[in-house]
């Protein structure tokens, strides 16, 4: 197995560090240390920078205007992008282009006219309204938002979202709701539009991640024109599964930027951190939880470029991105909990930004599909016999 | 936690302040009336926290604050933004201090059951 980078492989990772080292990191001594926006003549400033680069829209397929890289570069991306205080969760404040509702992609051509475009050119938000309080993980389950048919032209939905981000400034987004029976076959997906009656905006819901925040939907009777079903009635559970499974590969490598730039912060504060006449570098204490932030690092890096690897040469790869999600976020977690360690007192205050990468890896371990999700899915390929 | 702060109104005046602490978190500011004339926030690059804020306006009159009342808070960022969609959804307005906010970049929350409560 080689993953050694290709030249041109080579030439963006260092285009990209640069631009986070010189661009990035810079900004943040003025900034909050929990934020997660930028000023809009700044944004556009790096925006029109990645724009030169040829990288700007890393999600957004080549046809519509995104640049042509496979997955193993776009996780190299990932991987260089995060390294940055608000890396984990805003990767340079979105100027590589911001999160993109890929289920959009596979719109009608009239759907794709009012809502695909206006959100490529970054004219709309949107949000993906999948997670309700009956859970999250097992969508095709817990699903109970109910949709009823009213006439030709019409459904009428009912039910609650929650964890779901951005609903508040979105002009539209995805609602997923059962259309039939219990089961993947009876989830639809539907385009609704923010205002429209009925469809509310309850509450901010508050977590260890100060910098943005998730909403909890409350619909009522919210009518939807039979025309905004995106897909086919019935075939909501393969477009958000689809979703998912693909983006849970950059997703993983997020969380290894993070946990890079920890262990290279801690390392490098080792060997000028004096204690008791010598440096923390010089104990074995210190050297061994070192040693296993390197192994933890470079355990995730080669499952993450294995999950995309394969991605890349079209063969299955849903329990390899499963595996690199459930490693990646686990051991970024390890790396900047021994790293704030290894800090003392500096490791916990927000002078540094691992506090921040701490509050945010944790949530990491359970967004996206929990560890034991990951595990569940990871386990059913192996004694389903799909695995090898 | 409510969406709406509603703890009682405190005199802004130094000897109220005493009792402050410099933790992170957010605050109303009111006038004699007990309208919100100001929504704050007390970040990490705040000096002193919530005392350091709210001592400011002790010499900055100009929104006729008489009142304040805060909350410490660690999510000081995403409660922040909470108070004044909330405070949009039930005035249809921000407060008139918070110029520097275009509200259409706030987002909409509509919580449901206007307070009409003296705030």
């Amino acid at each position: 197995m080689d993953f050694a980078l290709t030249a041109e492989q080579t030439l963006i990772v260092d285009m990209v560090r640069r631009f986070v080292q010189e661009e990035i990191i810079p900004l943040e001594i003025n900034l909050d240390p929990d934020a997660d926006e930028l000023e809009p003549e700044v944004l556009e400033r790096l925006t029109d920078k990645t724009k030169a680069m040829g990288l700007f829209g890393l999600d957004t397929p080549p046809e519509y205007g995104g640049p042509e890289i496979d997955m193993v570069t776009r996780v190299l991306i990932a991987i260089e992008c995060s390294q940055h205080r608000a890396g984990i969760y805003t990767p340079c404040y979105g100027a590589f282009g911001g999160a993109r509702q890929a289920q959009l992609f596979e719109a009608t051509e009239v759907q794709k006219e009012k809502y695909l475009y206006p959100m490529l050119r970054g004219e709309k938000r949107v949000f993906f309204g999948l997670s309700e309080p009956s859970g999250g993980s097992d969508p095709a389950r817990a699903i109970q938002t109910r949709a009823v048919r009213d006439g030709n032209n019409h459904w009428v939905l009912n039910g609650t979202k929650l964890w779901i981000s951005g609903a508040d400034r979105a002009d539209y987004g995805l609602v997923f709701a059962r259309t039939g029976g219990a089961g993947r076959a009876g989830v639809t997906a539907f385009i609704v539009e923010t205002n429209w009656p009925g469809f509310n905006v309850a509450r901010v819901v508050h977590t260890l991640r100060s910098a943005k925040y998730a909403t909890e939907i409350q619909i009522d009777n919210l009518r939807v024109p039979h025309e905004n079903i995106l897909g086919e009635e019935g075939g909501g559970f393969a477009i958000a599964n689809d979703r998912l499974a693909r983006q849970r590969v950059p997703y993983a490598a997020e969380c290894l930027g993070a946990a890079i730039k920890a262990h290279e912060m801690a390392t490098e504060y080792s060997k000028i951190r004096e204690t008791f006449g010598a440096t923390l570098s010089a104990r074995q204490g210190i050297q061994w939880m070192l040693v296993e932030n390197e192994i933890d690092i470079r355990a995730a890096r080669l499952l993450v470029l294995d999950a995309a690897a394969k991605s890349d040469k079209g063969l299955p790869f849903r329990t390899e991105s499963a595996i690199a999600k459930l490693v990646c976020s686990e051991n970024g977690f390890k790396v900047i909990d021994r790293s704030m360690q290894i800090h003392g007192g500096l490791g916990v205050a927000k002078d540094l930004p691992l506090e921040r990468w701490f509050r945010e890896m944790r949530i990491r371990r359970i967004g996206e599909g929990p560890s034991e999700v990951q595990k569940h899915v990871i386990a059913r390929d192996i004694i389903g016999g799909s695995l090898r | 936690m409510a969406v709406r702060m509603n703890k009682p109104w405190i005199d802004l005046n130094e000897i109220s302040l005493g009792t402050i602490a410099c933790h992170l978190g957010v605050y109303q500011l009111a006038n004699k009336n007990y309208e919100i004339v100001y929504i704050g926030v007390a970040n990490a690059m705040t000096k002193f926290g919530l005392k350091g804020e709210l001592l400011s306006f002790l010499n900055r009159k100009q929104l006729g604050a008489c009142y304040f009342r805060s909350e410490v808070n660690m999510a000081y960022k995403t409660r922040y933004v909470e108070l004044l969609q909330v405070f949009y959804y039930d005035h249809k307005r921000l407060p008139i201090g918070n110029t520097d906010i275009e509200p259409a970049s706030l987002g909409q929350l509509r919580p449901g059951g206007v307070d009409h409560k003296k705030f």
